[in-house]
C-alpha cells in the first residue's frame, strides 16, 4: 500500500469486461433480431432444428442481453469508475486484483454453461431466472466476488465520501443479491425424491405465491439491473465527459432514496387482474405512478447538468448518446406507470406494447448509456484516440431510427391487439379470433424486425469502432483525456 | 370485515402523512445542513471531475492514507 510516483489506475479487469460486454451484446442482439424476424416470418423457426426455435432462443436472448451484455457493462464501468471516484488503484491490492480476475473468469464460465443449458432446453421456467440450481449457486459465488471487490476497494480508498455513483453500484449489488436469493429458492428434485434428472428443481413457492415472488424479482431485476447501475454510470460519465459537475448533488441523494423506497413495491403491476389480492394490485399501480418522481429526479438532474452547455450536444456525439439515454429513461419511466394503471393495463397486458416498453427502455437507455460509457473509457483504457467520430455519429442516427421503428410499431401492434381481444359483438361474443389479430399485426412485426436489424448494424459499427481504437487508433497524450473524449474525424 | 377496511383506511392515511413527512424532512435536512455550514453537498459533484489518482481528494479518508499528491513531488500533469 505504498504511494509512489508511478501509481496509476489499473484497468486490466475493466478491459476484460469491455470485451465481454461487446461479445455478449453481439450474441444477445443477433438472437434478438432473429427471433423478432421469426415472429414476422415463422418459417425462420426451423433453421436449426430444435435449437433454432423461438422458445429455445428467447431465453437465450433475454439472458444474453441482461446477464451477458448489461452485467458485463456494469462491471466494466465499475472496475473503471470505482477506482477513479475512490481515488485508489487496483494495482495497490494484489488481493483485489486476484478477486477481480476470478470474478471475470468464473462469470465467463457461468455464461458458457448458461448458453449450453438453455440451448439444451434445461430451464427452471421462471422468466429471467431460467438457470437451474447448480448454475444459480455459481452465480451466487460470482456475486459475492463482486461484493468483495466493491467493499474491498472502499476499504482502501483515499476519498472519504462515496460519490453518488458508488451508492448506486452498492444498491445494485445488495438489491440483486436479495432478489436473486429469494426468487431462486428451489428444491432439487432428485436430491429429495431420488427420481428424475439431477439438474431439475421445483420452486420453493407454489401457485400465486410463486407468481408474486417471481414478479417481485422480475420487476426489480429491471430496477436493479437496468435502472440503478445505469444511473450510476450516467452520474459519472455525463459530468466527466461534459466537464460539468452534476447539477444538484442534493437532488441526486433525494432521488436515490426515493428510488430505493418506491421501486421494491411496484412489481405487483405485472399481476393486475390475476389471482393476486386486489389490494396488492392497487399497491403495485400506486407505487409505479409514484416511481415517476425519483426516476425523473435523476433524469432531469442529468439534463440540467448540461445547462448552458447545450452546444456540446452538436459537437460531441458521446453527449448526444447520453442525453438521448436520459430522455429515453424519462420516456420509459412515464410509459411504465401509465401501463400500470388498471384501466390501461386492461388493454396493455399480454400485448406487444409491453415488449415495446421494455425495448424503448433498454435500447434507448441501457444500451445507449453502456455504449457511451465504453466510448468514453476506450481511449483511457488503451491510450488511443477513438477511431472514428463520423462512425459514432452514423451509428447514433441508425440506432435511433431503429428504436423509433421498434417502439412505434409495438405501440400500434399492442393497442390494436388489446382492442381486438376485448371487442365483442351485440350478443357479447368475441368479435375476433386470435388468428385475426396475428394477420393484422404482421406488418408491425416486420417493422419491428427491421428496427431491430438497424439497431444491430449500429452495434456492429460500435464494436468495429472500439476494435479499431484498440488495434490501430492514434496514440494519445494523457493530458487530453481530462474531459471530452479525443476522437479522429 | 368492516373493521379491517376501517383500519386499512387509517393505516393508509397514517402512512401517507408519515412518508410525506419523511420525504420533506430529508429535503429540509439537506438544505439546513448546507445553510448551517455542517456539510456542503454540492462540492461532492467535483468527485467525478477531479478523479485522477494524483488529484487531491475532496475529503481525505484519514491522515494515514494521504493522497498520492501529498507524498509525491512529481507535478500534476493537468
Amino acid at each position: 500500500m505504498q504511494n509512489n510516483a508511478a501509481l496509476e489506475y489499473d484497468y486490466t479487469i475493466a478491459k476484460m469486461f469491455v470485451f465481454s460486454t461487446i461479445l455478449f451484446g453481439i450474441v444477445g442482439m443477433v438472437i434478438g433480431t432473429l427471433i423478432a424476424a421469426q415472429l414476422a416470418f415463422p418459417e425462420l423457426n426451423y433453421l436449426l432444428g430444435e435449437y433454432g426455435t423461438f422458445s429455445r432462443l428467447r431465453p437465450l436472448h433475454t439472458n444474453g442481453v441482461i446477464f451477458g451484455f448489461t452485467l458485463s457493462g456494469i462491471w466494466a464501468t465499475w472496475y473503471y469508475v470505482g477506482q477513479r471516484v475512490l481515488k485508489v488503484s487496483m494495482a495497490e491490492s494484489p488481493f483485489l486484483m486476484a478477486i477481480g480476475k476470478l470474478h471475470f473468469w468464473l462469470y465467463m464460465l457461468v455464461m458458457v454453461l448458461a448458453v449450453v443449458t438453455l440451448l439444451m432446453g434445461i430451464t427452471a421456467s421462471k422468466e429471467y431466472a431460467q438457470l437451474e440450481w447448480p448454475l444459480d449457486l455459481l452465480v451466487v459465488v460470482v456475486w459475492v466476488l463482486w461484493g468483495l471487490s466493491i467493499f474491498g476497494l472502499i476499504g482502501i480508498r483515499r476519498e472519504k465520501t462515496l460519490y453518488i455513483s458508488m451508492w448506486y453500484y452498492i444498491a445494485t449489488f445488495l438489491g440483486i443479491a436479495m432478489l436473486y436469493l429469494f426468487n431462486n429458492m428451489a428444491i432439487p428434485t432428485q436430491l429429495v425424491t431420488g427420481y428424475g434428472s439431477w439438474l431439475h428443481s421445483v420452486s420453493m413457492y407454489a401457485g400465486t405465491n410463486d407468481a408474486l415472488v417471481q414478479w417481485w424479482y422480475g420487476h426489480n431485476a429491471v430496477a436493479f439491473g437496468f435502472t440503478v447501475p445505469i444511473i450510476a454510470m450516467i452520474y459519472y460519465f455525463l459530468p466527466k465527459e461534459s466537464g460539468q459537475a452534476v447539477y444538484s448533488y442534493k437532488l441526486s441523494l433525494l432521488s436515490f432514496w426515493g428510488l430505493m423506497f418506491v421501486y421494491l413495491w411496484a412489481g405487483g403491476h405485472h399481476l393486475i387482474y390475476s389471482t393476486v389480492p386486489d389490494w396488492m394490485q392497487s399497491m403495485g399501480s400506486v407505487f409505479s405512478v409514484v416511481l415517476i418522481l425519483p426516476s425523473w429526479g435523476s433524469a432531469i438532474n442529468m439534463l440540467l447538468t448540461m445547462k448552458g452547455e447545450w452546444n456540446q450536444l452538436t459537437e460531441n456525439p458521446l453527449i448526444k448518446f447520453m442525453v438521448l439515454a436520459s430522455t429515453f429513461y424519462m420516456l420509459s419511466t412515464l410509459e411504465g406507470p401509465i401501463q400500470s394503471i388498471k384501466s390501461v393495463n386492461a388493454i396493455a397486458h399480454f400485448t406487444d406494447w409491453i415488449p415495446g416498453h421494455v425495448h424503448d427502455g433498454v435500447l434507448g437507455w441501457v444500451v445507449f448509456m453502456i455504449m457511451a460509457a465504453i466510448f468514453h473509457m476506450a481511449p483511457r483504457l488503451f491510450n488511443k484516440e477513438l477511431y472514428s467520430k463520423s462512425l459514432v455519429e452514423k451509428q447514433f442516427w441508425l440506432q435511433t431510427t431503429g428504436i423509433v421503428l421498434y417502439f412505434s410499431s409495438m405501440w400500434i401492434a399492442g393497442i390494436t391487439q388489446g382492442m381486438m381481444w376485448r371487442a365483442v359483438d351485440e350478443y357479447g361474443n368475441l368479435a375476433y379470433s386470435f388468428i385475426d389479430t396475428v394477420t393484422v399485426l404482421h406488418p408491425y412485426y416486420t417493422i419491428r424486425a427491421v428496427g431491430g436489424l438497424l439497431y444491430l448494424i449500429g452495434f456492429f459499427m460500435f464494436a468495429y469502432n472500439i476494435y479499431k481504437t484498440f488495434a490501430s487508433g492514434k496514440e494519445v497524450d494523457g493530458s487530453t483525456l481530462q474531459n471530452k473524449t479525443p476522437m479522429s474525424a | 370485515m368492516n373493521d379491517i377496511y376501517e383500519y386499512q383506511g387509517y393505516a393508509y392515511f397514517f402512512f401517507t402523512v408519515f412518508l410525506t413527512l419523511i420525504l420533506y424532512g430529508y429535503i429540509i435536512h439537506l438544505y439546513r445542513s448546507e445553510k448551517k455550514g455542517i456539510r456542503d453537498y454540492e462540492k461532492y459533484g467535483k468527485m467525478a471531475l477531479d478523479d485522477e489518482i494524483t488529484d487531491k481528494p475532496i475529503e481525505e479518508k484519514s491522515e494515514q492514507k494521504k493522497s498520492v499528491d501529498d507524498t509525491d513531488e512529481k507535478p500534476k500533469e493537468q
